[in-house]
């Protein structure tokens, strides 16, 4: 038997560095994290010696400066003699606003699609392939001076609503009319508003609406309530009490309550002067980004769509009937929990490529974020390098916010797998 | 009583079934009427089909194809189909086609760009179909440095001399590899040439074109425009990033914590930011991250931009295809005592990259199709090219027969690819079992 | 053929070495051509025909310096920019002039560190209606809807005119000059606002031209010019002079079609002796050879032959000349002595 013998005392030598395992990752390391801080000290070096010979140190005190453009369409007050900084936060609104347009109706349509796609009528599923093919395979950016040319060449101008023998006329009873200078749609007034709520940032915030969405919580909450009571009922006793009108009732009734309380009625738009006033204007520009970004986007939604309901095996289906399990709930308990986890992922990458695609708002003149501070204030101003600095970071910002709330909703929905 | 025997003596013919239940009536039915629901969806369907051909097709035939200008266009269609009569004109497209796909090329000169268009082909041919003989990889290898000569023209010795790093980076790799180890022996593969074209492949070239003057005409790369800007960019683009994408996902998956940190990083940054943002880096900014007096042109800056955003992507696309290699071919090479950058080069990138084709070229797809931003930044692509030509007096106020011929070739190119590519994954995923 | 060694094939891998802050003048000289930065297309101004050659009055000016400077027209690269990319352009040393419809003024000159060597053409804003409208007086335009050109000085003047008259408009933000057209033809705005030409030259493609008009308010100054980067003399010298020489020949009578015959038999005017290069040596002064004059003259004719040929009463868009008559005629070009 042979004697344990202590291992020789190992000193460490230069060589140990990259030859020894232990060693070898930390060298790596440092190697590639000081190439990595040389790099960007070189660039940056480089970057501060131009500027000095153009002239121009990196300030952002351009952005405190009166704007001195108009923004056509702005969710907040905002006048030329206001900041750069208050037109790109219109302009950043602007952005989430057709972002949000944008996701749920692509969403909408991608779902639509993607069943259809899958429908036994052969007509309509070749219709439907034509429509993927034919979005998927030309450009958005195609799409988006298309759409815009369509809207500006075939609908009616305000001139044909007027005078007697107008050749255009307003849908449902004068309340919509759809111009080639956009859609214009009744708009929700109070008479008995309850005020703006001031916020920091002379940012407002309708204590209407406030009112409304907190009624409409509530109401949710309360219905949610019902449902857990109804459970527990049918646990204990195995029968279901009908629920529906009671749900309906608490979310319902309320908020007519509230609505008849503020004094609600709509707003008409008319025609007067050049244009038509009153009513929600939804500019040429938003409607044409916001379809053809949702077409487009929709084409992809429906394949992952289709992907996800192909993807679930027919046994499962049967399996539910099995249990005696009525088709609605079918779909509703088995079939989508499954195929939402196929297909949340790739749907969480294609409201991002719509978000960031929304930034082509610039070739229709959409006053998105790009428009104003990548756009007009970039030119003014001459600041390209703090402009498209913090374009980047915004739309990162946005970027990360919807991966991480998607990731969230993610898990959430992830089976648990043991 | 001897019964009557109750069988058969002959088969009664066939009889054709009834006429709602075979043929043409039968697909019918079960196609496009099987509910009423179904029914009315047909009907809208063709509604909606009629409607369309009936407003496109009278417009694309009733069209002009030899004016001059879009006012002669509207006269000879007056002239040929009554007046009022909205026809296209195509004319524009008969006179700026070859714009709107060489740019401001020499016209002299297109046989250029094509031969190198036909060359790329040939080389994706072997590694696009696995059926065809694999000696042909040696001409795809030639092919990167053929290609960018044939475009920008200049000496030939320059591609030659560029090539040579390659050869150098291997040859480093063989010799160093035995005596210093492997990650001595790709850091060198990595730094010789990095090297050799930065001090050692300019004056080589010069000596040799001395020695020896081979070369053809320059072409500025301003010249540059329409489909074959975009296939340029297109092209390189994914050419170059798809190492940069391969050590971007190595990296990504890596235990090195730096190095993971500073992958995952680049990848994320350059995928939340939209690609507008980096064409404004690439046209505004670019030149001022490099030594004052150094300037790129334009269109290698929108090159350099749109890499480093498709390798992020590429980045992507290979993790995925590390992830669906089972654990199994990690573990097996690391049995056989492969070190890791042998069981990369040798077990795990082969299998992966394999799996990620379809991958890679619906990245492709998306880069080509991006590359119509560059439109934005000024560039003459087909979508600029359009706004250039409107402004041309004879065809001021012209929309739709541009748009649509531009949207008709890159569905053309998308199409085929997409096809490609879902070729490839059904045979993927027959070969998988 | 022309067989480019080492450097040029670098150059044409697209690797261009300039020196940004010494000498444009020597670079061009070495390089053999001048980079223009132009429109990426505006009707008389800048855009290229069927056979890929760029056009136009602007264009007419890099031609015009490229003669003058290397004794080749055709020696010009031609970059097209827009309205966001063409100062940084010119700054970082992509382009040696910007010949672009460039509003002068004191910001870009002081703030941006160019230098406006001078002025190609004078200009003013102004709104272009249907005549159908029936409107007669832009401060009729109260609640219309105004197309416009972003990236420009156009959207800050009419935010101060629509300001200072107290009234409102809606405007319509577009990209390009084309996209402007498209949409005001069809009714989705109710004016188009740009600089006075541009309005001509957009009106004359119409149609029926007859069926707009160009409304009277002129709302702004907009002195077009060629613009170098700021703190190199030398190079905006031979630009502002190039300019000059065209302006001058106009108002001497120095044509491309008479030019030779009046270099052979030198006039009894000093001043053309001087400006074509018989009599003084202005060219080498500025660092050019004798006759640079007489080949920037050449190049496309005299400041009124380019008027004529691009954007002239004969053309499509037929501007009138106005204020870019001669002085002697009340226009406002005055080309500073050649002596």
């Amino acid at each position: 038997m042979t004697m344990m013998t202590a291992p020789p005392k190992q000193t460490f030598r230069v060589g140990m560095l990259i030859h020894d395992t232990r060693y070898r990752s930390l060298t790596i390391q440092i190697v590639v994290l000081s190439a990595a801080m040389l790099m960007a000290a070189w660039l940056i070096n480089n970057t501060i010696q131009n500027l000095a010979v153009l002239g121009k140190p990196i300030s952002f005190g351009f952005l405190s400066s009166a704007a001195q453009y108009d923004i056509n369409q702005m969710l907040v007050s905002y006048t030329n003699q206001d900041t750069h900084l208050r037109a790109a936060f219109v302009g950043l609104l602007n952005t989430l606003l057709v972002a949000v347009l944008g996701c749920a109706l692509a969403t909408v349509l991608g779902v639509l699609i993607g069943v259809l796609r899958l429908s036994k009528n052969w007509l309509v599923a070749r219709l439907m392939t034509a429509y993927v093919e034919i979005f998927r395979n030309v450009p958005v950016l195609l799409w988006i001076v298309f759409a815009m040319a369509i809207l500006i060449e075939t609908l009616p101008t305000p001139r044909d609503f007027r005078g007697e023998e107008a050749t255009a006329s307003m849908l449902l009873g004068d309340s919509i009319a759809i111009t080639n200078r956009g859609v214009y749609i009744p708009e929700p007034l109070f008479s008995r508003s309850l005020g703006d709520l001031p916020l920091p940032g002379a940012v407002a915030i309708s204590l209407d609406l406030v009112a409304i969405l907190a009624l409409l919580a509530g109401g949710l909450a309360a219905s949610a309530a019902i449902r857990r009571r109804a459970e527990r009922i049918q646990n204990a006793t195995g029968k279901r009490p009908a629920t529906w009108h009671l749900r309906l009732g608490v979310i319902v009734l309320p908020q007519a309550a509230l609505l008849a309380a503020l004094g609600f009625h709509l707003g008409y738009p008319e025609l007067r002067g050049f244009n038509f006033q009153g009513g929600i204007h939804l500019r040429n520009s938003l409607l044409a980004l916001w379809l053809a970004l949702s077409f487009y986007t929709a084409a992809f939604i429906a394949e992952i769509v289709r992907a996800g309901i192909l993807a679930i095996d027919r046994g499962q289906t049967e399996a539910a009937a099995a249990l005696g399990l009525r088709p609605g709930r079918i779909m509703r308990l088995v079939i989508l929990p499954q195929a939402l986890r196929v297909i949340i992922p790739p749907l969480i990458s294609q409201y991002l490529n719509l978000t960031k695609n929304s930034s082509l708002a610039i070739a229709v003149g959409y006053m998105d974020i790009t428009g104003t501070l990548g756009g007009i204030t970039l030119n003014q101003t001459g600041r390209e390098l703090e402009c498209v600095l913090l374009l980047m970071l915004v739309y990162l910002a946005i970027s990360l916010i919807i991966s991480a709330v998607m990731n969230w909703y993610n898990a959430r929905v992830r089976l648990v797998e043991r | 009583m001897p019964g009557q025997p109750f069988v058969r003596s002959h088969m009664l013919p066939e009889r054709a079934p009834p006429a709602t239940a075979a043929g043409p009536l039968l697909w019918l039915r079960e196609n496009l009427f099987s509910s009423w629901f179904n029914a009315i969806l047909t009907l809208l369907s063709l509604g909606f089909v009629w409607y369309v051909l009936a407003h496109a097709l009278p417009w694309i035939v009733q069209s002009s194809w030899t004016a001059n200008s879009l006012t002669e266009c509207r006269q000879q269609i007056a002239a040929s189909h009554g007046p009022g009569t909205s026809g296209a004109c195509w004319a524009v497209i008969r006179e700026r086609y070859l714009q709107l796909i060489f740019g401001f090329y020499p016209s002299r000169l297109y046989w250029r760009p094509i031969l190198a268009f036909g060359l790329t082909l040939a080389a994706l041919a072997p590694i696009l179909f696995p059926a065809l003989p694999r000696r042909l990889l040696w001409l795809s290898s030639t092919v990167p440095f053929l290609v960018p000569w044939l475009l920008w023209g200049g000496s030939l010795w320059l591609p030659v001399s560029i090539a040579l790093g390659a050869v150098l980076g291997y040859a480093a790799l063989r010799l160093v590899t035995p005596l210093a180890g492997s990650l001595a022996g790709v850091i060198a593969a990595g730094l010789v040439p990095v090297l050799w074209w930065l001090f050692g492949a300019g004056p080589a070239t010069g000596l040799l074109q001395s020695a020896l003057p081979l070369a053809i005409d320059s072409v500025q790369s301003r010249a540059f425009g329409g489909f074959m800007l975009s296939i340029t960019i297109g092209i390189v683009a994914i050419t170059c990033s798809l190492p940069i994408g391969i050590l971007l996902a190595l990296g990504r998956q890596s235990d090195l914590f730096i190095v993971k940190t500073l992958c995952v990083g680049f990848i994320e940054f350059i995928r939340g930011v939209p690609l507008i943002t980096l064409l404004f880096v690439a046209s505004l900014l670019l030149n001022y991250f490099l030594p004052p007096g150094t300037s790129f042109d334009i269109i290698l800056r929108v090159i350099i931009m749109v890499t480093l955003f498709a390798a992020a992507y590429m980045a992507e696309v290979i993790r995925g295809g590390l992830a669906a290699l089972p654990r199994g071919q990690y573990e097996a090479a690391a049995a056989l005592g492969l070190d890791y950058w042998k069981a990369q080069r040798l077990i795990i990138m082969p299998q992966a990259l394999k799996i990620s084709i379809p991958g890679i070229v619906s990245t492709f797809i998306g880069v080509f199709k991006d590359t119509t931003l560059v439109s934005i930044i000024g560039l003459l692509d087909p979508l600029g090219f359009s706004n250039a030509i409107r402004a041309d007096t004879a065809w001021n106020g012209i929309v739709w027969e541009l748009y649509g011929f531009i949207a008709a070739l890159f569905f053309v190119f998308c199409f085929a690819m997409s096809r490609y590519s879902m070729y490839l994954e059904r045979k993927l995923a027959t070969e998988h079992r | 053929m022309k067989y480019s060694v080492f450097l040029g094939a670098l150059t044409g891998a697209g690797l261009a070495a300039g020196a940004v802050a010494a000498g444009t003048l020597d670079d061009v000289k070495a390089r053999g051509k001048v980079n223009c930065g132009t429109n990426t297309g505006l009707v008389g101004f800048a855009a290229p025909d069927a056979n890929g050659e760029w056009q136009g009055f602007d264009v007419a000016l890099c031609r015009a310096v490229a003669a003058a400077v290397l004794g080749d027209h055709s020696a010009v690269e031609f970059v097209s920019t827009t309205g966001r990319t063409r100062f940084t352009a010119l700054a970082s040393g992509e382009i040696d002039l910007l010949v672009r419809n460039t509003t002068w003024t004191f910001t870009r000159d002081v703030d941006l560190k160019f230098t406006f060597v001078g002025v190609n053409y004078y200009d003013g804003q102004g709104f272009m209606v249907p005549k159908s409208l029936g409107v007669t007086s832009a401060k009729e335009l109260d609640g219309a809807t105004i197309c416009i050109q972003t990236g420009t000085t156009t959207e800050l003047n009419l935010a101060d005119f629509f300001r200072t008259n107290n009234i409102s408009y809606e405007p319509v933000p577009i990209e390009t000059n084309a996209e402007g057209q498209q949409q005001y033809l069809a009714g989705a705005c109710d004016a188009y606002t740009t600089d006075i030409s541009g309005l001509a030259a957009t009106r004359a493609t119409f149609e029926d031209p007859t069926a707009h008009v160009i409304l009277p308010e002129i709302v702004s100054k907009e002195p077009l010019g060629p613009l170098v980067r700021h703190g190199d003399d030398e190079w905006a010298d031979v630009v502002r002079w190039t300019l000059f020489a065209l302006i001058a020949a106009e108002e001497y009578g120095v044509t491309s079609a008479n030019i030779d015959e009046l270099v052979a038999n030198p006039a009894s005017n000093p001043e053309i002796s001087r400006l074509l290069g018989t009599e003084g040596d202005l060219g080498p002064m500025l660092g050019l050879s004798v006759d640079w004059a007489v080949k920037a003259i050449k190049a496309g004719g005299n400041y009124g032959e380019l008027f004529e040929k691009f954007i002239g009463q004969n053309t499509p868009i037929g501007l009138p000349r106005g204020l870019n008559a001669q002085w002697t005629d009340g226009g406002l070009l005055y080309a500073p002595p050649f002596r």
